[in-house]
């Protein structure tokens, strides 16, 4: 019921089944993988598709298809954990700020403009080489980077409803500060902050797995989408097929989320989309 | 932290090296020392490849340029003919193909994109030098892959704005007093539809005139962005400092530019 309402497009439908269908193989990639994904087979090396290898293999012959099924461990549930933690820190300091105005407001904006300032890839890279690469490295550069954009959006919106009427007659009423926040603003602003979310999943599965392929993130031979990708790159000549598979499996999850997104919009004509493209964009 | 190979430097070599650098003064009078360089254009000497830093910028920053301005010629090729399109005809199969070049263009990784081109532009069909700047055919490939990414937020931004005001009282106004509708588009809806997306170009050009890691990288194209984070991973602080003063300039540089590019376009941001 509760679904049907949310997901009324037919994109949006598609989009949750292909971001299900990720979740659910990576869950259950030990029994779904046909080989472990670490497996080297020397004699093996660059075979084309077959009935052991239903993608072939990759040019130390490990098999394609566990590599990209196992690479949904890395590449997807890290940039889901990079998405829980960038939302529990801006949703409350975004409401913090947003609900208390005044000083408090001023010193955490300003803190945030401060950081805002620098190129946030070329500061996430900085923290980055300070760590050493890696993957935990890279998601802790990640989160301190990208909480400030959206704690700016979440204090934008508390800020609109802040002054709507039934936040005014809830005052009246005597309800608490606490329950305000929680009950009547929290609420109201959880199904931006879905959009929102489900949106910035592709951007953060693109920037991991690019940064994976620069050799910053996840270390070989972890499975992981940018590592296949970056391995394959001298084989552009002779197995082609090595970058097309990592490519396709990126762009169809990036997709997914995307399509999500786009259909829990409430609306995809007018102003709305505008201001929420505006909002979205820096 | 800032040893090379895990040598250990012996005590006269940072004695040394702090006095050479000024860093044996006072905080303020080592920024007195800075900003009195800074005046004579002269940014420091890098570490690691011990050439001046403001030089070496100056002759990575054209690439850059050359290559934000084919991405955003790219990006606005594609974005303006499918968002103007997809607003004139809400549903039609121009709209639909914008959105789903919209869709597509935020989806493909930038990273892939490039190497696709790679494969048939270079490797495939050997049209396009894959590599390096060598003229103007190299800085095709790497332009349509920066570009393409791009063009999908263009596409919706044209398309929402120019909706909205094709549905305001002025344009209907024009129409009633008899303007062609070519005219009532391009004079009176394009002009102010134009200003949403001319801010984000300015972002995205800031951006871009940073240098892009990722394509410079897969492309070899000697640009800023390459030469910033090589610096990052060899902690060559005095070429970081220079780029991130380098990119403040651009940021600032830009906005001005757009702001200024607004009162052109609105009359009634200049009265205010």
């Amino acid at each position: 019921m509760f679904q049907t309402r949310l997901l009324r497009t037919g994109a949006a439908r598609v989009g949750a089944a292909i971001v299900l269908l990720f979740l659910l193989v990576g869950i259950l990639a030990p029994w779904l993988a046909p080989s472990d994904p670490l497996q080297i087979h020397m004699e093996h090396k660059l075979s084309l598709p077959s009935l052991e290898y239903p993608l072939g293999t990759d040019h130390l012959g490990r098999c394609v298809l566990s590599r990209l099924i196992f690479g949904i461990r890395t590449s997807l549930y890290y940039s889901l954990m990079v998405l829980t933690a960038v939302f529990s820190i801006s949703v409350p300091i975004g409401l913090l700020a947003g609900y208390a105005g005044g000083k408090v407001d001023h010193v955490i904006m300003r803190i945030i403009d401060i950081l805002l300032a620098f190129p946030s890839l070329i500061l996430s890279l900085a923290i980055t080489a300070m760590l050493g690469p890696g993957m935990e490295n890279l998601m802790i550069a990640f989160v301190a980077v990208w909480w400030t954009g959206y704690a700016r959006v979440i204090r934008g919106m508390v800020l609109q409803i802040k002054e709507s009427d039934y936040i005014m007659a809830a005052r009246a009423a005597g309800t608490s500060h606490l329950q305000i926040v929680f009950r009547h603003i929290l609420l109201n602003t959880a199904r931006p902050i879905l959009v929102l979310a489900s949106l910035e999943v592709g951007t953060i599965i693109l920037s991991i797995v690019g940064l994976s392929f620069l050799g910053l993130g996840a270390q070989p031979p972890t499975p992981e989408w940018g590592i296949m990708l970056n391995d394959s790159r001298p084989y552009i000549q002779t197995a082609p097929r090595l970058l097309l598979f990592p490519g396709l499996t990126i762009m169809l999850v990036v997709l997914g989320f995307n399509l999500l997104g786009e259909g829990l919009k409430p609306s995809n004509h007018g102003l709305a989309e505008a201001r929420k493209e505006e909002e979205v964009s820096p | 932290m800032l040893r090379a190979d895990g040598i250990k430097p012996t005590y006269e070599a940072i004695e040394a090296t702090r006095q050479a650098l000024g860093l044996d003064g006072p905080v303020y009078m080592q920024y007195v020392h800075w900003l009195s360089r800074l005046f004579r254009l002269d940014l420091g000497i890098s570490y690691s490849s011990g050439r001046p830093v403001f030089t070496e910028l100056m002759s990575r920053f054209p690439a850059t340029a050359v290559l934000t301005t084919g991405s955003l010629l790219v990006a606005l090729g594609v974005a303006l003919p499918l968002g103007i399109g997809s607003a004139l005809y809400p549903g039609s199969w121009l709209d639909r193909l914008g959105r789903g070049c919209a869709l597509l263009s935020v989806s493909m990784p930038g990273y892939w994109l490039s190497l696709i081109l790679i494969y048939y532009g270079g490797v495939k069909l050997k049209l396009l030098p894959v590599t390096g700047m060598e003229g103007p055919s190299s800085l095709v490939l790497p332009s349509i892959a920066l570009g393409f990414g791009l063009a999908g937020i263009y596409i919706r931004l044209i398309r929402t704005s120019l909706l909205d005001i094709l549905g305001k009282l002025y344009i209907k106004a024009a129409r009633a007093k008899g303007l062609a509708g070519w005219a009532v588009i391009a004079k009176h809806a394009l002009r102010n539809a134009w200003l949403p997306s001319m801010t984000l170009l300015g972002i995205h050009m800031s951006a871009l005139l940073g240098g892009s890691v990722v394509v410079e990288t897969i492309f070899s194209w000697p640009g800023l962005g390459k030469y910033a984070v090589d610096a990052i991973f060899a902690k060559d602080y005095i070429v970081i400092q220079g780029y991130v003063l380098l990119m403040a300039l651009v940021v600032v540089l830009v906005n001005l530019a757009v702001d200024m590019l607004h009162m052109l376009l609105d009359p009634r941001i200049r009265l205010r």
